[in-house]
């Protein structure tokens, strides 16, 4: 999966992650891809809430050992 | 979601003096402004310490209210703990925990709540109370009453007294 930018939030607990992904979100245009990195365990659930509640859209998901990476798309 | 959709809020009275207790409050008020919510902390009670300035401002003081000022956490980093407090310990201990697991103290909290725009409201009838002053509190914080609070919370979509 491609993206336009990427944020290293590896070792960040929470909720840097998503605060400081918020953050990131604002430099992309409508339609352009966010991926997160992250090792917070909880970052799974709460990325999936927070794109569906900000208008975001998760389009992809994966594990791999400790890091977990979330494509986000940007939505309106 | 458009532009002209009212955001959501987000409102939480801090009426608790404890460091973990303020450290709750304050995780789930930034995490609610990543949710685009317009979020409110009302400070009351013993809530308003995690306002004050950690130096001594001198202030002019009845005795009393001088007591109030000395026995106080003198900022968001003197605070105890609410439990497993062991006279002073306990702050210590949780605090290295915190550095271990990445966790950002309370005082960086608060300031990542100003980055965020985050309403930092200070009661002032508790204010009067405690015997502290505007000149004793966080320099970006804004006062109010009971009424300020409800008129937020009334339209409000999240709401907690921690």
């Amino acid at each position: 999966m491609n993206q336009d930018f990427v944020l290293d939030a590896k070792g960040m607990a929470c909720p840097m992650p998503i605060v400081k992904t918020k953050k990131k979100m604002k430099e992309l245009e409508k339609g352009q891809v966010l991926k997160v990195e992250a090792t917070d365990q909880g970052a799974k659930q709460d990325f999936a809430a927070w794109a569906n509640s900000t208008g975001n859209e998760l389009v992809k998901t994966t594990e791999n050992g400790e890091v977990l990476s979330f494509w986000i798309k940007k939505g309106e | 979601m458009t532009g002209v959709e009212e955001k959501k809020s987000t409102n939480i009275i801090l009426f608790s003096g404890d460091y973990d207790k303020a450290m709750a409050a304050y995780i789930i008020a930034n995490g609610a402004a990543a949710y685009d919510h317009e979020v409110t902390i009302f400070h009351t009670f013993w809530g308003l310490n995690a306002l004050r300035k950690d130096e001594n401002i001198p202030v002019k003081k009845g005795a009393l209210e001088k007591m109030f000022a000395k026995m106080m956490p003198r900022g968001s980093e003197s605070m105890g703990l609410s439990k497993m407090h062991f006279a002073g310990m306990g702050p210590k201990l949780i605090k290295k925990v915190m550095k271990k697991h990445n966790a950002l103290s309370l005082n960086e909290l608060v300031d990542m709540a100003k980055e965020q725009d985050i309403n930092l409201v200070a009661c002032t009838m508790t204010m009067d109370l405690l015997g502290l002053q505007k000149e004793e509190l966080l320099d970006d914080v804004q006062y109010a009453g009971v009424a300020a609070y409800l008129a937020d919370a009334e339209d409000g979509n999240v709401n907690l007294f921690i």
